[in-house]
C-alpha cells in the first residue's frame, strides 16, 4: 500500500531538516575570521597551478556501464528470487539462459582487460 | 486512519530513530577509538569525562563552534549540499529495520520499525546507491585535485561493491521462500520467520563475502581509498572543515551502524533470543547487542589490516566477489528449486 | 490529500526536467535530472507500483545520473567539449526539435483516442515484487531472455568505444 511509505517520507523530511539545521549551526555560532589563504585550494602547501577539472582516464566510465548493466541484472533477480519456489526447475532454466548470456559478455569483457587498472 | 496513527507515531519513531543513531554515532567514534587504543596498547580518549565518556560531547561542540569556510574556489551550492547530501542516506536507511518485535506502550501497539514494505531488501540496495551522490559532488564541487580524484576513486568502488551485495541479498530473498513457496522482501518478515539449522549454516557461508562488501561500501578500512592520507590528503572531503566534515564523519559512522544492523538482521536473526516471547523488550537489548558485536568486526579489521591498492581493490570485486557471490547464488538457486 | 501531493510533487517533476534543459551547468542539469528521477519514483510508488519505484531509484537515480557525472567529469566538468560548440549545433536543435514534436503528437494522440486513459480499477497488489514476477517469467518470458541480450549487446559496445589503445 502506498499509504505504508509515508513513515519513510516523514523520516526523509525530518533526516533533511536535522542536516541543514546543522550546516547552519556555525555560520551563526562559530567565529568569521577569513583570510585569503584560508580559502585558498588545499595543495599540501603548494600554490595550486592547474584547475582540478582536468580529463580522467575512461576507465572509471567502462566500470559505470558495466555497474548498470550488472546492476540491472541483479534488479532481475529479485521478482525471479521470489518465485522462484514455484517455477521449480522452469525457473531454474531460464534464468541458467538469462545469466548465461550475460556471462558470455563478462567473460568478454574480461578477456579484453576492460577490468583491468 | 485517524491521524495519530498516520502522522503522529510515524514522526515521534523517526525523530526517536534519528536522535538514537545520533547517539550511536557519538559514542561510535568513542568505541572506536577505546578499542583501536586497545590494539595499540594505548588508553585512548580518558579525560573528558569518566572513562572519557563525555569526549564524544567536547567534539561535538567543537564541531559546531568553528569557523565556517567556504574556499572560493568552489561550486558554492554543490559543496554546501553535498554533506547533506551524504548524510541524509545514511539517516533514512534505517526505516525498513525491525529493532524489535511490536511492544505495548502506552496502551498502545507499536511496532519497533519505522515502515514494513514489500521490498525492504531494495529500498536497502536504493539508499546505498543513492549514498554515491555526498562524495561525488563533494568531490567535483571543491575544484581541488586531492578531492576530485577520491571522489571518482570511491564512487567506482562503491558502485562496484553493490554488485555482488545485491546479488548475495537475492540468495537470502531466495531463502526465504522455502518456508511459505513465495519469496519477500520484507525485513521485518525475515526476522520473524522461523528457518531451519542448515539454512543459517549456509547463510553463514556468505556471512565473510557480504561483510567485505560492507567494508568496501562503508569505506572502510582496508577499504579506505577515499582518504588515503597518505596520498590523497582526506580524499573529497580535503576541502571541509568544521561542521560540514563533521557530517561527512556522521554519515560514514552512521553507515558503519546501518550495515551492521542489516547484517544482524540478515544473518543473526535481529531481534530474535531466548525469552523474547515472555519479554518483548529483550529483543532490543539482544538487537543492540548483535550490531555492536559485528561493528567490533569492523574495528579488528582496521586495527590488522593494511589498505589494499586500488588496482587490487577493483580486481578484488570484479574478477574475485562477482563470480563468488553468483555461483553461491547459483547453489542457492538450486537448492531453493529442487530441495 | 493526496491529489494534494501529486501537485507540488508534479511541479518538483516539471521545475526538475526544465532545469535539465536550462542550466548551462552539466553538473546542474545532472542534479536537475536526479531530482526529477526521485519524484518519478514517488508517482510509482502512489500508483501502488513499488517495485518499479524503488527500481527508479536504484537504477536511474543510484546508475544513470552517477554514468552522467562520471561522464561530465571525464571530459573536464562544465568546460564544454569542442566537438558541441558552434557549428555542429544546428542540424542537432532541429533533429532534436522535430523528435520532441513527433513525441508531443503521439501523446496528444493517445490522450484523444483514450489509448492512454487511465485503467480503472485496481488489481489487488498489482504492482508487488511477487506479480511482477510471476507474470514476468511465465506470460513475458521471450521479452525477459531478450532483455538479457540487450544487456549483452551494451556491455560490448561500452568495452568496444572505450578500450585503451593496443599497447606495442
Amino acid at each position: 500500500m502506498p499509504s505504508d511509505y509515508l513513515p519513510i517520507l516523514i523520516l526523509i523530511v525530518l533526516a533533511t531538516v536535522f542536516a541543514i539545521i546543522a550546516m547552519a549551526l556555525p555560520a551563526v555560532l562559530g567565529p568569521s575570521r577569513k583570510t585569503k589563504a584560508k580559502l585558498e585550494p588545499y595543495e599540501s602547501g603548494m600554490v595550486p597551478y592547474t584547475d582540478a577539472r582536468r580529463r580522467f582516464p575512461v576507465q572509471y566510465y567502462v566500470i559505470a556501464v558495466l555497474f548498470i548493466l550488472f546492476d540491472i541484472e541483479v534488479i532481475f533477480l529479485y521478482p525471479w528470487a521470489v518465485m522462484l519456489r514455484q517455477l521449480r526447475l522452469f525457473g531454474l532454466i531460464e534464468m541458467a539462459v538469462f545469466l548465461g548470456i550475460l556471462l558470455v559478455g563478462y567473460v568478454f569483457v574480461w578477456k579484453k582487460g576492460a577490468l583491468e587498472w | 486512519m485517524n491521524w495519530i496513527e498516520v502522522f503522529l507515531i510515524p514522526f515521534i519513531k523517526s525523530l526517536v530513530l534519528i536522535l538514537a543513531l545520533l547517539t550511536g554515532f557519538a559514542y561510535m567514534t568513542y568505541y572506536e577509538r577505546k578499542v583501536l587504543a586497545r590494539f595499540h596498547v594505548r588508553y585512548g580518549p580518558n579525560r573528558a569525562g569518566p572513562f572519557g565518556l563525555l569526549q564524544p560531547v567536547a567534539d561535538a561542540i567543537k564541531a559546531i563552534f568553528k569557523e565556517e569556510i567556504i574556499p572560493a574556489h568552489v561550486d558554492k551550492w554543490v559543496y554546501l549540499a553535498a554533506p547533506v547530501l551524504a548524510l541524509i542516506p545514511a539517516l533514512i536507511a534505517f526505516a525498513v529495520i525491525p529493532i524489535g518485535p511490536d511492544l505495548n506502550l502506552f496502551g498502545r501497539q507499536v511496532s519497533l520499525y519505522i515502515a514494513d514494505v514489500n521490498i525492504g531488501f531494495l529500498y536497502v540496495l536504493a539508499v546505498a546507491s543513492v549514498g554515491t551522490y555526498g562524495v561525488i559532488l563533494a568531490g567535483w564541487s571543491s575544484n581541488n585535485n586531492y578531492s576530485l580524484l577520491g571522489a571518482l576513486r570511491t564512487a567506482a568502488q562503491m558502485v562496484s561493491y553493490e554488485l555482488p551485495l545485491g546479488i548475495i541479498l537475492v540468495a537470502v530473498v531466495l531463502t526465504t521462500s522455502l518456508a511459505t513457496g513465495e519469496g519477500s522482501l520484507s525485513l521485518v518478515g525475515l526476522v520473524q520467520q522461523e528457518r531451519p539449522w542448515w539454512v543459517w549454516l549456509w547463510l553463514w557461508v556468505a556471512f565473510p563475502i557480504f561483510f567485505i562488501c560492507m567494508l568496501a561500501e562503508t569505506n572502510r578500512s582496508p577499504f579506505d581509498l577515499p582518504e588515503t592520507e597518505n596520498e590523497l590528503v582526506a580524499g573529497f572531503q580535503t576541502e571541509y572543515g568544521g561542521i560540514k566534515f563533521a557530517l561527512f564523519f556522521m554519515a560514514e559512522y552512521i553507515h558503519m551502524i546501518t550495515a551492521s544492523a542489516i547484517m544482524a538482521t540478515v544473518f543473526f536473526g535481529g531481534w530474535q533470543g531466548p525469552f523474547v516471547d515472555r519479554w518483548p523488550a529483550l529483543g532490543i537489548l539482544y538487537f543492540v547487542v548483535k550490531v555492536i558485536l559485528v561493528l567490533f568486526l569492523f574495528l579488528w579489521v582496521r586495527a590488522s589490516v593494511p589498505r589494499v591498492r586500488y588496482d587490487q581493490l577493483m580486481h578484488f570485486c570484479w574478477k574475485f566477489l562477482f563470480p563468488v557471490s553468483l555461483v553461491y547464488l547459483a547453489i542457492t538457486a538450486v537448492l531453493v528449486a529442487l530441495l | 490529500m493526496q491529489l494534494v501531493l501529486f501537485f507540488v510533487l508534479a511541479l518538483l517533476a516539471v521545475a526538475g526536467a526544465v532545469g535539465v534543459v536550462l542550466s548551462k551547468n552539466a553538473v546542474y542539469s545532472a542534479l536537475a535530472l536526479l531530482l526529477n528521477f526521485a519524484v518519478l519514483a514517488v508517482f510509482y510508488i502512489m500508483l501502488n507500483a513499488q517495485f518499479l519505484g524503488v527500481v527508479q531509484v536504484i537504477v536511474y537515480a543510484g546508475a544513470i545520473v552517477v554514468l552522467f557525472l562520471f561522464v561530465i567529469m571525464l571530459i573536464g566538468g562544465q568546460l564544454a567539449p569542442d566537438a558541441l560548440t558552434a557549428g555542429s549545433r544546428r542540424p542537432a536543435r532541429v533533429v532534436a526539435l522535430i523528435a520532441g514534436l513527433v513525441a508531443l503528437a503521439g501523446l496528444a494522440y493517445g490522450l484523444v483516442s483514450g489509448a492512454l486513459a487511465p485503467q480503472t480499477g485496481q488489481v489487488q497488489g498489482s504492482g508487488s515484487v511477487q506479480a511482477i514476477g510471476r507474470v514476468l517469467f511465465t506470460d513475458y518470458l521471450l521479452p525477459f531472455e531478450l532483455a538479457s541480450v540487450l544487456l549483452l549487446v551494451a556491455m560490448i559496445g561500452a568495452v568496444v568505444l572505450a578500450r585503451k589503445p593496443t599497447k606495442s
